[in-house]
């Protein structure tokens, strides 16, 4: 159970305020960027400034901050863990906002970034849920437990696979891009329910572990490492959003050939 | 044409094409039959399977849902049955309201045969009071139709889309094969702590969802062609 609370506190008592307030800047500088808005030497700096924060951090994590309490050095495994849980959930919250402003809008830009988020989305997922495994293994004594998190979070990986999969396998590319979007909302909406309805399930047998507080060197470390996640994961995006948009435009049938005189 | 009586004709139309291709629901029991059949030879042994009714009833929905959802969908495209339809003086969100009705009336025929086949293979031994079963039987059912009839409008036009529509909508009714499966256990298995009200709680909460949204997102889809 302490080991429990430790675990839980960064991810629950900051989740809220970190996504708040860097979340409503990082979708208006996204979306910037991938207009346009920066040019390319600009939005590569993101991404070397991020790079740059993630080697500072992990030192940081690994050597200079001091050791966890309870688990020792096992913690560390925290600054990648939580940074990578936090940018999970922005990065799928971004694609569903994305989708609905597809939706609305029909702006075939934010069907590329529909794609760019929901793959980042599913690396990080993938990142979160190995580290998530490895740090278990020794606290938990498992590499997997039915807790809610665990399971919304895998199956909101699931679920944007299957989205991915599904664009894969579509030609038309306007009915790819609304169905994508479609299928984006309906998977984050899920996962709501998805979390709320393990967590009952889970319940009925044990008492959810209250919060407590976290040390300040560790707090400072885990949210230089969140900036430096994030920073990387809006350079990916960026990227994948205009790879997205260069493909679309190669896959579009050519122009009607230029008449031949005669 | 007022939307109710819009959705009605739809519900008939589903429901007639059904009739017509009796085959198809047919194969849906022996599909679910086989499935609970199956299931029992996976488990430890029988004197397991008291506790694992409630589960396999709904497994078995689950797996023969996404049968019924795929053909729902398939048959339209045979024909270019589905542009005919969009041609009907009726708001997009008539057909899938229409459409997903049909399916839970679909899901629920399915859910009324597989139960006492349930009760038979599995021996529960009820030690609650079961007028609240009908309920969670209900709310299960239309829980999968509203999801799995946006899902199988998707997939139905992509490539491979019988191998597709499980991956998609496997993810998405977890929350349904939980609460319902757990629902109709605490019926059996006695509830002296009113917890299967709660999961009830939980499937209406995840209709309303998605009886709203999904009928928004149908639009999109349909929209789209």
């Amino acid at each position: 159970m302490e080991l429990m609370r430790i675990k839980d506190l960064p991810i629950t008592a900051d989740l809220a305020g970190f996504a708040a307030v860097v979340g409503v800047i990082a979708l208006g500088a996204v979306a910037w960027v991938a207009r346009g808005g920066l040019t390319r030497r600009w939005e590569h700096l993101v991404g070397l400034l991020g790079l740059w924060m993630v080697i500072v951090g992990q030192y940081m994590g690994l050597v200079s901050s001091p050791r966890e309490r309870m688990m020792g050095e096992v913690g560390r495994i925290l600054y990648v863990h939580v940074p990578s849980a936090w940018l999970t959930m922005l990065t799928f919250t971004f694609t569903c906002a994305f989708a609905t402003f597809f939706l609305f809008s029909g702006k075939r830009h934010w069907d590329h970034l529909v794609e760019a988020t929901a793959e980042v989305g599913v690396v990080l997922s993938i990142l979160l849920q190995a580290t998530g495994m490895l740090f278990a293994k020794p606290t938990w004594g498992v590499f997997w437990d039915w807790d809610p998190r665990l399971v919304s979070t895998t199956v909101m990986m699931l679920s944007f696979m299957g989205v991915l999969t599904l664009r894969g396998l579509l030609d038309d590319v306007d009915r790819r891009a609304t169905w994508t979007s479609v299928g984006s909302i309906l998977a984050t909406t899920s996962m709501i329910v998805t979390y709320f309805s393990v967590r009952w399930w889970r319940s009925i047998h044990q008492m959810q572990s209250s919060p407590d507080t976290v040390a300040d060197p560790m707090v400072f470390v885990l949210r230089w490492n969140a900036f430096a996640f994030l920073f990387l994961t809006v350079w990916f995006v960026v990227q994948r959003a205009r790879l997205s948009a260069r493909r679309e435009a190669l896959d579009a049938p050519p122009a009607l050939p230029e008449e031949v005189p005669a | 044409m007022t939307g109710v009586r819009a959705v009605a004709a739809v519900v008939g139309r589903e429901l007639r094409t059904e009739w017509r291709d009796r085959s198809r629901v047919g194969g849906l029991f022996v599909y679910g039959f086989a499935l609970v059949l199956a299931l029992a030879f996976a488990m430890p042994g029988p004197h397991m399977l008291p506790d694992l009714a409630g589960g396999a009833l709904w497994l078995g929905l689950v797996l023969a849902s996404t049968r019924a959802l795929d053909a729902s969908f398939a048959t339209e495209l045979e024909h270019g049955a589905l542009e005919a339809m969009l041609l009907w003086p009726v708001p997009p969100a008539a057909i899938f309201y229409g459409k997903a009705l049909a399916n839970t009336i679909v899901l629920l025929m399915v859910a009324c045969f597989l139960a006492p086949i349930v009760g038979l293979l599995y021996h529960p031994e009820p030690r609650g009071s079961l007028w609240m079963l009908p309920l969670v039987m209900v709310a299960g059912c239309m829980a999968l139709a509203a999801p799995g009839t946006l899902v199988a409008s998707l997939t139905s036009r992509a490539r491979g889309s019988s191998a597709l529509l499980p991956v998609l909508l496997f993810p998405l009714v977890v929350p349904v094969l939980l609460a319902s499966a757990r629902a109709t256990t605490l019926l059996l298995e006695g509830d002296p702590m009113n917890q299967a009200d709660d999961w009830l709680g939980v499937l209406v909460v995840f209709n309303l969802l998605h009886w709203s949204l999904d009928a928004l997102l149908f639009e999109r889809v349909i929209d789209e062609g």
